[in-house]
């Protein structure tokens, strides 16, 4: 890789011993995947919950943390995806002390990194939007997704470590989707039916995510007639593609701004409601008896814990079924601002801020609360959550909601 | 010995047992980290130890979590030897770089036909190949 003169120092370590650590990552990441050069970014959004760092992670950020601070600071905006406990509410969900010290440690660290405490996974709702061309090195496939798709802008998943890395030296190395080359749409597909809501949505992301073949294929989607999307739509369409496929990028003509871009010559997969309530099945529970009922995945949009405060209001979830709510902590005050933290609480459910369902140590909370069934209008969360052990549930936002009142499954 | 090529990948030279599936790969996902298998259900390696083994797969999946927990495997003796894959993604080039397990990827033919599980192999990612020993 070419670098430049301030490249070539931290190299040397004349920035320090972080720095120095930080370049060496890159080019290696770098010449694996041929990159020319650098490019400098306007943000960094890192992943450092616990449950991904483990206590090695934890003891290698504090290991950067005790750097002298002109060595340790980022040097671009910088802030986090969600952590693994949300202080406040962590015994009420039965979270173990030393889940909470970790991250306790963990917060101290990356805050001494002069680095953001935003805990959140929808940074582009409730942070600063991408703006499109803009180079980015965002760390969460749902972030990275939508930022490339709907914002126009341009990052690689950066991985926790890499993130680090690019906060310490406020650059990436050029390849993938930093390059016009790789935006280009390689896949084609066509929504025959409108989807009847964000499960349904995500349904469809993972339909398109699980049939691509890597990271560097782009689908092209053609919407049915006169049908758009708003953000929240996209955000369960872009998460969900991301996750069953490691994909980046899409376009969804009429929508995306880079959407006129596609190889010619491709055939289009038809995708309909037939696919999707097919998909539906494939997570059809074995019991009724319900556990938990979990909204997360990518964190709630204001919006959406609006419309679940209406579901619940004047009702209560059953006294076997848990029902948890994970947003930012921004959205977390909006909401309680607004009431409508206090009506889902009311009704007996946990809003949490700052955490994600599935970063929170899920094999931990499902011993500590005897938790196996899962239910979720997550397509993501119903990916991830069966390693873990649960039987996952997919279901709209409405029956998520029966089910839970019910402390039954609704089919 | 059959050699087969692949881009020039990342880490040291090892040897190593193949373990081997036409499947993609999450560390998030797929694994159970604290017992060393497979425990993802649908995952066709479910229930089988990846600790010391060279992982044959076919794509990278999933979110951005491997970069962190392979090398916490790494650190508890709880990781794969190396990593052989038809197609890397961001997060495994990162995990591979931060973790010290080496990672080959982009091969002339379809990696997880070409190698049997239970073969033993050299992983050379400087050079970018893998050799099937007799």
């Amino acid at each position: 890789m070419r670098l430049n003169g301030l490249e070539k120092r931290m190299l040397a370590g004349e920035l320090g011993e972080p720095r120095r650590w930080a370049i060496g990552q890159q080019i290696a990441v770098g010449e694996f995947f041929d990159a020319a050069d650098f490019v400098e970014v306007a943000q960094v959004h890192i992943c450092a919950d616990t449950e991904a760092l483990g206590p090695s992670g934890v003891a290698f950020l504090e290991q950067i943390a005790g750097a002298p601070e002109e060595q340790r600071r980022a040097l671009v905006p910088t802030i986090t995806d969600p952590r693994g406990a949300d202080f406040r509410r962590a015994a009420r969900i039965g979270h173990p002390d030393w889940v909470v010290e970790l991250e306790r440690r963990t917060a101290g660290a990356v805050a001494a990194m002069r680095i953001m405490l935003t805990d959140t996974c929808i940074n582009y709702q409730s942070v600063l939007p991408p703006v499109r061309g803009e180079h980015l090195a965002f760390g969460d496939t749902g972030s990275v997704i939508y930022a490339n798709s709907v914002c126009g802008a341009r990052s690689n998943y950066e991985g926790g470590p890499a993130a680090l890395a690019a906060a310490l030296t406020g650059r990436v190395p050029r390849y993938g989707f930093h390059l016009d080359a790789c935006r280009r749409g390689s896949a084609r597909y066509r929504i025959a039916d409108r989807p009847r809501s964000l499960s349904d949505w995500g349904a469809l992301g993972a339909l398109i995510g699980r049939a691509q073949e890597s990271y560097w294929q782009v689908p092209v989607i053609e919407p049915c007639l006169g049908h758009g999307a708003g953000s929240d739509e996209l955000k369960h369409f872009g998460a969900a593609m991301a996750s069953y496929g490691s994909t980046a990028m899409f376009h969804l003509c009429g929508v995306t701004p880079e959407a006129t871009e596609m190889e010619p010559g491709l055939a289009a997969v038809e995708i309909g409601h037939r696919e999707i309530d097919a998909f539906y099945q494939s997570f059809a529970p074995s019991r009724d008896e319900l556990d938990v009922v979990v909204f997360a995945a990518p964190q709630l949009s204001l919006f959406e814990i609006a419309e679940l405060a209406r579901l619940l209001k004047g009702r209560r979830v059953h006294g076997s079924t848990t029902l948890l709510v994970a947003t930012s902590p921004e959205i977390r005050h909006a909401a309680e601002r607004l009431g409508c933290c206090a009506t889902i609480e009311r009704a007996g459910g946990v809003v949490l801020e700052g955490v994600c369902f599935y970063q929170m140590h899920a094999r931990v909370l499902a011993e500590a609360n005897g938790w196996k069934t899962l239910m979720t209008n997550s397509a993501k969360l119903v990916n991830i959550i069966a390693g873990y052990g649960y039987e996952p549930v997919l279901a709209p936002m409405d029956r998520c909601i029966e089910s839970a009142l019910a402390g039954r499954i609704r089919r | 010995m059959r050699i087969i090529r692949g881009h020039k990948g990342i880490g040291r030279f090892v040897r190593g047992l193949a373990l081997v599936a036409p499947d993609n790969f999450s560390a998030r996902y797929d694994l159970d980290r604290e017992r060393g298998i497979f425990s993802r259900p649908s995952h066709a390696l479910h229930g089988e130890s990846y600790v010391g083994r060279v992982l044959v797969l076919n794509a990278a999946k999933g979110g951005v979590a491997t970069s962190w927990m392979l090398a916490e495997m790494a650190a508890r003796d709880m990781a794969p030897f190396a990593l052989l894959l038809n197609f890397a993604n961001p997060i495994m080039a990162q995990a591979a770089a931060f973790s010290g397990i080496p990672l080959i990827d982009r091969f002339e033919v379809d990696v997880t036909r070409a190698i049997a599980s239970g073969a033993e192999i050299d992983v050379d990612p400087p050079a970018g190949l893998v050799r099937i020993l007799p």
